[in-house]
């Protein structure tokens, strides 16, 4: 099985500080893998490496063969394959809910509007949005933004799907709602990166669970493998403390 | 406010402004005042004009200062942009112009206008530079206001730019939208928003900053007063003149306080995020 996007070896410093200690990590066509790990141990810096909002040091990343550390590469390009949801919805505030899920595939693809309004519909149709299509994002609550915005990154139909914590910042009684259409997206197909806190959710939708550790996978398996035998003392550790 | 609240600011208020036209009044040189800054019959001539006695109508006169600062409010809002778009690019080619583009910013604000006036106004025509220096007063002053007030607008751009949060950034970047596209479709839009008073508030000052230009020999408003003055030994031209001037940056006050007292309520209705 090839992997769509692959790490290999990544190293990220910021000025002394090494965040990512050579970290390679495969990620099969249709493959859900959740990201664990303490809060610094580096889940979102590799998550923005990964699709080039952050530059690496060493090492490489490769999308269906080719290497992004090329320099002829045009990170806009590779964005429009790899789309990453942020803790922080960060919606356009200035845009309706509809325009939001349009923007990227009516500028950046230069598709047409008409084209595109129809697809967005049917996006928001899903997650129950359809209504509120015309209104702006601060008339919806935390989880239908977040859900508004991971329906902005669908719309651009990406190879690939990153999630980084996109359930941190929600009231507890939200965070269901956009789990939920998570689960959904990865019963669908969707190949997905979720970096989580949300250790039930893992257990649940991975296909595999990777740990990281200062920087480092210290261990990845499957969920029962992860939750159930940890191998490593530091996954046994960190799970005893999230549980 | 309540009725009787009213009631009670109205009255205060009017107590106050009786007052104070009371003391000028009865001030010992009263009188005087009066007769040197509102007669009525100098007013009347000053807002008319009288070609029999080379005397200008203020009202016709101010005409130059609202064409001026039209025209340069529009060259300002655009030079402006591009001293802003040059300081905030990241581009390593264009490292010497954001540099330039910094010091432009803090050189023109630090200058008092009427130096550059004199600089420009004088000393372009006194270099003997060819077409340059062979244009006329009212060109020196316009681009004195253009070259100064970019400076001031500049930075209000800057500012509304870096008020948009860096998500709001990176969500453009990871939908795959280009540099000038995540300017025009995302930064842009949100930074307008919080630019619009403190741009009006500069346009306030470049209206007023018009009626300096008369040290040129441009027969503006202020000037106009100023002959009314020295043919007259009456000084009503100048009231006029304030008048005129509080016609129009009055309203432009008073919306410009509405739009940030709107922008506040906004802010508090918003809570979150
Ligand atoms: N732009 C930056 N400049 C300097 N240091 C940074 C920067 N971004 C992240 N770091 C550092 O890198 C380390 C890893 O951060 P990262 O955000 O990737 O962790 P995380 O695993 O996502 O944590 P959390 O669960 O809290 O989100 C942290 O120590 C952080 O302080
Ligand atoms: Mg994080």
């Amino acid at each position: 099985m090839s992997a769509v996007i692959s790490a290999q070896n990544v190293r990220k410093r910021f000025g002394d500080h090494e965040v990512l200690r050579g970290i390679s990590l495969d990620l099969a066509e249709h493959e859900v893998v959740c990201l664990i790990g303490a809060s610094g141990s580096g889940k979102s810096t590799l998550l923005r490496c990964l699709n080039l909002l952050e530059t690496i040091d060493e090492g490489d990343i490769v999308f269906r063969g080719q290497s992004l550390t090329d320099a002829r590469i045009d990170p806009n390009l590779v964005r429009r394959h790899i789309s990453i949801v942020f803790q922080a919805f960060n919606l356009f505030p200035h845009l309706s809910v509809l325009d939001n899920v349009m923007l990227g595939p009516v500028r950046a693809l230069g598709r047409s509007r008409d084209e595109v309004k129809v697809e967005a519909m049917e996006l928001l149709e899903r997650i129950g949005l359809a209504p509120r299509a015309l209104e702006f994002p601060d008339r919806l609550s935390g989880g239908q933004q977040q859900r508004v915005a991971i329906v902005r990154s669908l719309a651009m139909k990406p190879d690939v799907l990153l999630l980084d914590e996109v359930t941190s910042a929600l009231d507890p009684t939200l965070v269901g709602e956009v789990l939920d259409l998570l689960t959904d997206l990865a019963r669908g197909g969707t190949t997905m990166l979720i970096a989580t806190h949300e250790m039930n959710f893992a257990r649940n939708v991975a296909d595999r669970v990777v740990f990281l550790h200062n920087g480092e996978i210290v261990e990845s398996g499957t969920p029962s493998q992860i939750f159930d035998q940890p191998r490593e003392a530091a996954t046994a550790a960190f799970l005893s403390r999230v549980n | 406010m309540g009725r009787r609240a009213a009631v009670a600011s109205s009255l205060s208020s009017a107590i106050i402004v009786g007052l104070i036209i009371w003391f000028f009044w009865r001030a010992p040189n009263g009188a005087n005042v009066r007769h040197f800054f509102l007669d009525p019959h100098s007013f009347w001539i000053n807002l008319t004009g009288d070609p029999s006695r080379s005397l200008y109508s203020i009202l016709r006169c101010f005409e130059t200062n609202v064409w001026m600062f039209m025209l340069c409010e529009a060259l300002v809002l655009i030079f402006g942009l591009g001293l802003a778009w040059l300081r905030l690019s990241r581009t390593p080619i264009l490292a010497p112009l954001r540099v330039a583009s910094a010091i432009y910013t803090d050189v023109f604000r630090g200058i008092p206008i009427i130096l550059v006036l004199f600089a420009v106004g004088y000393g372009v025509p006194g270099m003997q530079a060819g077409w340059i220096s062979q244009r006329t007063p009212i060109t020196y002053a316009c681009a004195t206001l253009v070259i100064t007030y970019s400076a001031y607008v500049a930075e209000v751009y800057r500012a509304g730019m870096n008020s948009v949060p860096n998500g709001q950034v990176m969500a453009a970047r990871s939908l795959g939208l280009s540099d000038v596209q995540t300017m025009r479709r995302v930064i842009l839009p949100q930074a307008v928003r919080n630019v619009v008073p403190p741009l009006l508030n500069d346009f306030i000052s470049l209206q007023k900053d018009t009626a300096l230009v008369g040290t040129l020999g441009i027969v503006e408003a202020n000037q106009a007063a100023h002959v009314f003055g020295a043919m007259e030994f009456n000084y009503t031209g100048y009231t006029v003149a304030a008048l005129l001037f509080l016609a129009l940056t009055i309203p432009m006050t008073r919306y410009t306080d509405h739009l940030i007292a709107k922008d506040r309520r906004r802010r508090l209705a918003g809570g979150t995020v």
